[in-house]
């Protein structure tokens, strides 16, 4: 089933025509409003006249995560502030998350977009959608819930946590699809089987997982321990949150992008050159119809490739395979995003606390650990050990208010963490995806 | 009055102690009393030395987070009830004892105890007021 059998199946000629007008404007638009985009676009000698044709994209500058930043909270705003109707936040920096903005007719083909995901990935009107993705400022929640309404399901926002009442909810209320990051998927069916609740007597047919990367073995477990057809959902809040790209449960092999919406480039993150189909690099995205925050070239940091290969499914839109890791250091914590130079800020900001740390992450069970490796400094150091347990909890309290992340902190003698070439390596990753 | 302790943060893995005794082995310092506390994860060693400055120097140079502290070096009786004295006195002026650990020697007819007080200056006032005999550093080593 195609929710927009037009647009979705729309021969690329005609798309790549539509793709070229939205996007003219798009840049006349930000052009005009955004200070950002006009000096930007000025220091790289282009202006909106000169895209002529969807390659021309390739002479607009890019639009990086610190440019967000730099111009918190509202600054890449394209509209009045009296046009936004919505606003959403990814986490940020000590303090500096990214903020996004929608208008209402954003947050219109939001859903739509999302309803269209969710019917790619086997959900109709007459089911009942268990949404276990986070409510609030994440995107991850809201953006499902209101494509959920579009397509005429019935939503439950059970959000996430509390995971034994979910269990209870998905035996009582017989929901038929589950959407959650893949990780609290797996999480939620070893609650279910300590409760005695078996997935083979609940009502699910399809899952739509995202927000973290997830890999093929982990799809065969979930479908295994869900009993469910599972799929790959793409998105991100800087971009407009979940639905900018979904795998159609027909062929389950690479990530629809909702190209009449958004324009997708693979560069080399080194060069910064435009890759072609079939080679991996790093995503970027141009937002085409957005407009209370269209983006021009948001370099993601995902990396993966893309595909123009017809698919099973009917959909003309070109595919993006699953990302496989980040040009940067950045990390997913049980959905949330992490960078090491956060955790270096946090530290940074407390007196006496070195800034020599390392991060490691297990998956034990379903779900991610984080523990936080702190050298103990003499500015830090007392011969109490409740002083010293007082030190890890402060961290700890520390990253989970600034970051939203739990972690674990352990202290370790200096030095205790390995230099590789002088060097210190910041991230050990010991999870098998 | 006082005596100095040091304190040396130690990760809870096998082997460490000993890189500890050995590095002040080499060095040529004594080893006069020591205690360790410890968490799942970590431990503080603490020791009182007959050098407490080489101890220190030798083992930041060998990459080790170290602590100064002071303690006070206190002679209990050594009798049923000898220790039992002391911390009555102490709780019925309300000092704090943060922790304590034995001296490996005696001063003939009494046992030292090494105590860790929150507040050393009022533990001193309080232990003299009551006769109770404080060992200073120098008298302390050269036992």
């Amino acid at each position: 089933m195609i929710y927009n059998m037009e647009y979705e199946t729309m021969p690329r000629e005609a798309l790549e025509a539509i793709q070229l007008r939205r996007l003219q404007s798009t840049v006349e638009r930000v052009f005009a409003n955004v200070p950002f985009y006009r000096e930007k676009f000025k220091e790289t000698k282009v202006s909106p006249a000169d895209i002529r044709s969807v390659a021309d994209l390739r002479r607009l500058p890019f639009t990086t995560k610190q440019d967000l930043r730099d111009n918190y909270p509202f600054g890449m705003f394209a509209v009045p502030m009296d046009h936004v109707v919505r606003i959403h936040a990814s986490s940020g920096t000590t303090g500096q998350p990214t903020v996004v903005g929608y208008t209402a007719r954003d947050i219109k083909t939001w859903a739509e977009l999302m309803a269209r995901a969710l019917m790619a990935g086997g959900a109709d009107r007459g089911d009942i959608i268990h949404n276990a993705y986070g409510y609030g400022l994440f995107t991850g929640g809201l953006g499902v819930h209101y494509g959920a309404e579009m397509l005429g399901a019935s939503v439950i926002p059970v959000s996430g946590g509390n995971t034994r009442r979910q269990v209870m909810i998905m035996k009582d209320f017989g929901p038929t699809i589950i959407t959650a990051t893949p990780s609290y998927a797996l999480h939620l069916a070893e609650v279910a089987e300590e409760m005695g609740v078996s997935f083979k007597d609940l009502k699910f047919k399809f899952g739509i997982f995202g927000a973290e990367p997830w890999s093929e073995t982990m799809r065969t477990e979930i479908e295994r321990k869900l009993n469910i057809v599972a799929v790959d959902i793409y998105g991100l809040s800087e971009v407009m949150g979940p639905g900018v790209a979904i795998e159609c449960k027909e062929a389950k092999s690479g990530l629809h992008v909702f190209e009449d919406h958004f324009i997708p480039e693979i560069i080399n993150p080194d060069t910064l050159e435009t890759l072609p189909y079939g080679e991996t690099g790093e995503l970027v995205f141009t937002t085409i119809t957005k407009e209370a925050f269209p983006v021009i070239r948001y370099r993601t940091r995902d990396i993966c490739s893309l595909t123009p290969e017809p698919c099973i499914c009917g959909r003309s839109h070109l595919r993006m395979s699953r990302v496989t890791g980040r040009s940067d250091d950045m990390l997913i914590i049980r959905g949330v995003n992490v960078f090491p130079s956060q955790i270096e800020s946090v530290l940074m900001d407390m007196e006496g606390v070195t800034p020599h740390y390392q991060l490691v992450v297990d998956r034990e069970g379903a779900l991610d650990i984080l523990t936080v490796r702190v050298e103990v400094g003499e500015g830090m150091f007392s011969d109490e050990v409740k002083k010293l347990q007082a030190v890890e909890k402060h961290i700890s309290k520390n990253i989970k208010e600034l970051l939203g992340v739990s972690a674990k902190v352990k202290l370790v003698e200096p030095k205790g963490i390995a230099r590789s070439e002088g060097k210190a390596v910041r991230v050990i990753d010991n999870r098998k995806l | 009055m006082h005596v100095e302790q040091i304190s040396v943060f130690l990760e809870n893995k096998s082997g460490r102690l000993s890189e500890v005794t050995a590095i002040l082995a080499e060095a040529g310092v004594n080893i006069r009393a020591l205690a360790l506390a410890d968490t799942s994860d970590f431990g503080v060693l603490r020791l009182i030395v007959d050098d407490k400055d080489k101890a220190v120097s030798t083992l930041k140079d060998n990459g080790f987070t170290v602590g100064k502290t002071e303690v006070l070096a206190v002679e209990v009786q050594d009798r049923p009830g000898g220790l039992n004295n002391i911390l009555d006195i102490l709780k019925s002026n309300s000092i704090n004892v943060e922790y304590m650990y034995a001296y490996v020697r005696h001063t003939g007819e009494n046992a030292v105890m090494i105590f860790r007080f929150d507040n050393i200056a009022a533990a001193i006032e309080v232990l003299t007021n009551e006769g109770i005999a404080i060992l200073e550093g120098e008298k302390l080593y050269a036992l």
